[in-house]
């Protein structure tokens, strides 16, 4: 036996980190091919307590009061690539508003910002990898990278998982919007199903009466998975 | 076997999650040998990467109540970053840092080492690549800056 380890990625399921079409990439992408880990420290992670790190799950409300914006449920699952559920994890979100700005002091753009509206939040998965949020549809918005750029509307997700390894960010999109068409951060993943899986679905199960959209979204993140020795039986 | 959900960058807007106070791994109070680590981020045009999200983690000493064993610092005009945090063993004298930022759709995986003592990592690496992964010790503490792209670029790891 050998020590569990990450299995490889599969081909086309992540952006390279050089992006033509993606300016900010062109200075910040190495040159130099990576060197292989044999991971030690990098096969345990932390672990993160809601008492040290509070849990915000309703982002559409400010001290009680409602911000603007279709209101919306995103719920799922975070499992491994085995399936197996990635329990007690921390997930933390942040978005635009409506009106597709940030409350963010370098977003400084001419669109409304909402009193009730901070657009960030941070859940834990429950013991089978479950999650939810309650929150409001961002908007797009323009940005500098070409001509007429504009971001799809998105939520950005940041994950921990089991260890080190398993750390990822990403953004979850919503069906039907016809900018993704023309995201180059949307389009840097090469295979069309592994960006089709950053595309929540609208579920009708999920939504909630007379309250929110149901958006569900699952991510798998690396697990450390038992590998035969090379050359046993 | 499922694929694992595809990365996407950072952003420059990340900041809710960058309380200052998580870049100080002993502010619970945990007792040992103090390191102070700081640093400096270019990109290939020698530019300072000031909107970037450095995380840290270290499996020595022990996660516990009073030490998380990870942290994360932005970077701040200047590139700058700065830990404090405790020594890990002598056995394993480096940190696991993952990088993240506006323009990297996937985080830059790296080590910073505080000793150079034969790891395997840092062996099989030719003497310029090495000295990219090592902290050196100033009269401050620690200092170990990381170049993103180009001459002197920080040796970058294939989890």
């Amino acid at each position: 036996m050998t020590e569990p380890a990450y299995l490889p990625l599969s081909s086309g399921s992540q952006p390279p980190y050089a992006v033509p079409s993606y300016t900010s990439s062109l200075l910040r992408a190495p040159h130099q091919p990576l060197v292989a880990l044999a991971p030690t420290i990098e096969r345990s992670g932390p672990v993160f307590s809601p008492s040290q790190f509070l849990i915000t799950a309703d982002l559409s409300h400010e001290a009680g009061r409602s911000a603007f914006g279709q209101r919306i449920l995103v719920a799922g699952r975070v499992t491994d690539e085995a399936d197996r559920p990635v329990p007690n994890t921390m997930i933390e979100l942040w978005q635009a508003n409506a009106a597709g700005r940030y409350h963010h002091v370098a977003d400084a753009r001419d669109a409304p910002l909402d009193p009730n509206f901070r657009g960030n939040g941070r859940v834990f998965t429950d013991p089978e990898g479950y999650y939810h949020f309650l929150s409001i549809k961002p908007g797009a918005y323009p940005w500098g990278n070409h001509h007429n750029a504009w971001r799809p509307a998105h939520i950005h997700f940041s994950l921990f998982g089991a260890s080190w390894g398993a750390r990822l960010i990403t953004q979850m999109y919503f069906p039907d919007d016809p900018l993704l068409a023309f995201d180059p951060i949307y389009q840097a993943i090469p295979d069309p199903a592994a960006r089709a899986r950053l595309v929540a679905a609208f579920d009708l199960d999920l939504t909630q009466p007379n309250l929110a959209l149901g958006y569900r979204f699952d991510i798998v993140l690396r697990g450390l998975h038992a590998t035969p020795m090379e050359g046993a039986r | 076997m499922r694929p694992v959900t595809a990365s996407q960058t950072i952003g420059p807007f990340w900041h809710p999650l960058g309380d200052p106070a998580l870049a100080d791994l002993t502010r619970f109070g945990a007792t040992g040998t103090r390191l102070a680590l700081t640093g400096r981020i270019i990109d290939g045009g020698g530019v300072s990467v000031d909107d970037a999200c450095v995380e840290i983690w270290q499996a020595t000493p022990l996660a516990s109540p009073v030490f998380p064993g990870w942290g994360r610092c932005a970077t701040r005009t200047g590139g700058e970053f700065g830990f404090r945090t405790l020594a890990p063993d002598a056995s394993a004298p480096y940190l696991a840092v993952a990088i993240f930022s506006r323009g990297l759709v996937k985080p830059l995986w790296t080590r910073v080492y505080f000793a150079d003592t034969g790891d395997p990592l840092l062996a099989a690496l030719p003497a310029a690549r090495r000295a990219t992964l090592l902290a050196r010790a100033e009269p401050a503490g620690w200092r170990w800056d990381v170049r993103l792209q180009g001459d002197g670029e920080t040796v970058f790891l294939e989890m």
